[in-house]
């Protein structure tokens, strides 16, 4: 008796969890996914880093440098007074960069969110209800999306234009052109989310869990919200990822044209804008349309990188980790 | 197939009705036309209130809209802007193909149109041949050589090229190629406009004045589809069929070109059908950077001008030709995979 109790005692006990590691949460799964684009990660830190430089670099230069309009220092190459050299009236490049990044990264973000708003609640009302609420949103979906995006900018910035007057928020005084801009690209760019929200909402408004929770008495809005938004999480992060530079890049283009944001409220198109009809700005001084330039292309390139990223850590068919 | 396409076409005619009611209620606010209309001076206030009659602008929006519709040669107009009309309209209205006069140059809108509509169309179809031919090229390449050296790079230049803005390629492009070419004593590529002024317009002008501004447009798309076509081929490369095709001994070249591409044709069909109508509008800041005499640039003009007419037109005729690229490109989808059936 002994020698067996001895023997059973020295078997030793493999207790479950000391063998196996703890599953990994949906949130942890996607994130080791995502750390394996290194792509994804530089885009990261890129980005990081072009925060740190727009809303940091406030700390160590005033508005009103930026702002500060000097003549006779106009179009001055690179020197170690101005290391980006200066505009046409003689501003400083690098200050104004500093500036104009906090605009365009702003209206990039806040664009993306009132561009969120209205493609989910669109998008979400046509697929939870159907039927003739459905077919409705889906004209004016249609409608809305068959002229191209720059054409609608264009109409709606001179329709807007000089309404909405300057404003103030936190001490600084911004160009109410700045709203206008974050207002147009919004409405003009929901069109592709409402679809995608439709679409997801379309199929999973059949699964079992939503009709256990019609069945229970759920108020629809609560379904919505509750249930199925969170469910299609995965196609929107994506897609609002990638609509903060598409934000960026139409607010260049309209402040490239002229009709953006106005000066002197400093954005990185609008800081090109004498380059587009004076050929002689781009012949001689090639400093004044390449930082701004290159800055929006850095930003959108990361945000690039970083959507491409979350793109294939939430798709929910890859099964590595 | 016939009922689908004749039932599209049915639903396109409201769609374009609420496009133009839309735009037109949008075109109300834009700014005064007449505010320029005095010539050096600002417009007097009793020769705004005449014009203002004369042109039909004191009518409320929905009437407008009307003779802008369906013309006023059944009604009459107030020639003389004295505030009585008496003098019967003459215009037909857009359903009868008339688009009305140019507020700014007093010429037809057709005609007005008609004058730079070549200028884009030939940017356009040089665009596009660029851009597929260049896409297709680099697609498939990438996607048979994947995960090698030149598929990295060309992926990281198509994710920088992708994130341009049309203008920094575009001004970059003048810097290098015009600019400093011509510094260095290279033979250089002309910047702007569409042909020489001293040489004429002469085909050869105005091909080497298309260069820039073609490569410019078609660099960003080049890079964005190219990613696309590797991707599909790569997903239809590895599809056991392609296998069987490999083992029955067909030559590479034979599988890629016959069976690879003609799967991988359907979602370029569709990128490239959505793609041609909207630069129908022109490309509206290339065409500004390159001072190249297109529709971007008319719409432009126009719009500062508030040109209501020649605005309208031109959105109408975008809207016109994204509908029905669209349904070509549904008919084309039909058409390239049988498995697809509309009912």
């Amino acid at each position: 008796m002994d020698s067996t109790t001895q023997a059973v005692a020295a078997i030793p006990r493999l207790v479950a969890d000391e063998l196996e590691a703890p599953p990994l949460t949906l949130r942890q799964l996607t994130w080791r996914r995502f750390r394996r684009h290194k792509m994804a990660l530089f885009g990261v830190v890129m980005l990081v880093m072009l925060f740190v430089y727009a809303f940091g670099g406030a700390l160590f230069v005033s508005e009103a440098e930026a702002n500060y309009t000097q003549t006779a220092a106009r179009l001055r190459a690179p020197s170690a007074a101005h290391p980006f050299g200066t505009d046409t009236v003689g501003r400083d490049i690098l200050k104004r960069t500093i500036y104009g990044g906090q605009i365009s990264l702003l209206i990039g973000l806040i664009a993306m969110l009132v561009e969120l708003v209205a493609g989910i609640l669109i998008g979400a009302v046509a697929g939870y209800y159907g039927g003739k609420p459905d077919s409705l949103l889906m004209r004016f979906t249609e409608a809305a999306f068959v002229i191209p995006q720059i054409f609608l900018l264009i109409v709606m910035a001179k329709f807007f234009g000089g309404k909405i007057p300057n404003l103030t928020v936190f001490g600084r005084s911004f160009s109410g052109s700045v709203v206008v801009v974050i207002l147009i690209i919004g409405l003009t760019s929901w069109m592709y989310l409402a679809r995608i929200v439709r679409a997801e909402f379309i199929s999973l408004k059949e699964r079992e869990f939503i009709l256990a929770a019609r069945a229970t008495g759920t108020p629809a809005l609560q379904i919505i919200f509750g249930h199925i938004l969170p469910n299609c999480m995965a196609p929107i992060i994506v897609s609002a990822t990638l609509a903060v530079a598409a934000a960026i890049l139409a607010e260049s283009y309209i402040s490239f044209l002229g009709l953006g944001v106005q000066a002197p409220t400093a954005t990185w198109g609008n800081m090109l804008q004498a380059a587009s009809s004076d050929f002689s700005k781009i012949q001689n001084a090639p400093w004044f349309w390449a930082f701004p330039g290159l800055f929006i292309v850095l930003t959108v390139l990361s945000i690039n990188f970083v959507g491409d990223g979350l793109r294939d850590a939430l798709d929910p068919r890859s099964r590595a980790v | 197939m016939g009922r689908y396409i004749a039932r599209r076409l049915l639903q396109a005619i409201p769609l374009l009705f609420i496009i133009s009611i839309g735009l037109f209620v949008l075109m109300q606010n834009l700014g005064d036309p007449l505010a320029t209309m005095g010539g050096r001076m600002p417009t007097r206030s009793a020769d705004r209130e005449r014009l203002k009659r004369q042109l039909g602008l004191d009518k409320p929006v929905l009437v407008q809209y009307l003779y802008w519709l369906i013309g006023n040669n059944w009604t009459e107009t107030d020639l003389d802007g004295d505030g009585i009309a008496e003098t019967p309209g003459t215009r037909k209205g857009v359903l009868r193909g008339d688009f009305g006069i140019s507020l700014v140059n007093r010429k037809p809108v057709l005609q007005v149109i008609g004058e730079r509509l070549p200028a884009t169309l030939l940017l356009m179809g040089a665009y596009e041949i660029v851009v597929i031919v260049g896409a297709l090229v680099v697609g498939i390449y990438s996607a048979v050589r994947q995960y090698s050296a030149l598929d990295h790079a060309v992926t990281g230049i198509s994710f920088v090229l992708y994130s341009m803005p049309i203008f920094f390629i575009g001004l970059l492009s003048i810097y290098v190629f015009a600019v400093s070419f011509q510094r260095w004593g290279l033979p250089s590529l002309p910047p702007n406009g569409m042909f020489d002024p001293q040489v004429g317009k002469t085909p050869s002008q105005v091909a080497l004045h298309m260069i820039l501004p073609v490569l410019s447009l078609a660099l960003i798309s080049l890079a964005g589809y190219s990613r696309y076509i590797r991707s599909t081929m790569l997903e239809v490369l590895h599809q056991d069929y392609i296998r069987t095709a490999k083992s029955k001994g067909l030559e590479r070249r034979y599988i890629l070109l016959v069976h690879a591409l003609k799967n991988a044709a359907l979602p370029i069909v569709t990128i490239v059908g959505l793609d041609l109508p909207t630069l129908l509008g022109g490309a509206i800041v290339t065409e500004r950077i390159f001072a190249w005499p297109g529709m971007g640039r008319l719409f432009l003009d126009h719009v500062e001008r508030v040109d209501v007419a020649v605005v309208m037109a031109i959105l109408m005729l975008v809207s016109v030709a994204v509908i029905v690229f669209q349904l070509l490109t549904d008919i084309a989808y039909a058409w390239l995979d049988p498995r697809i059936r509309y009912d």
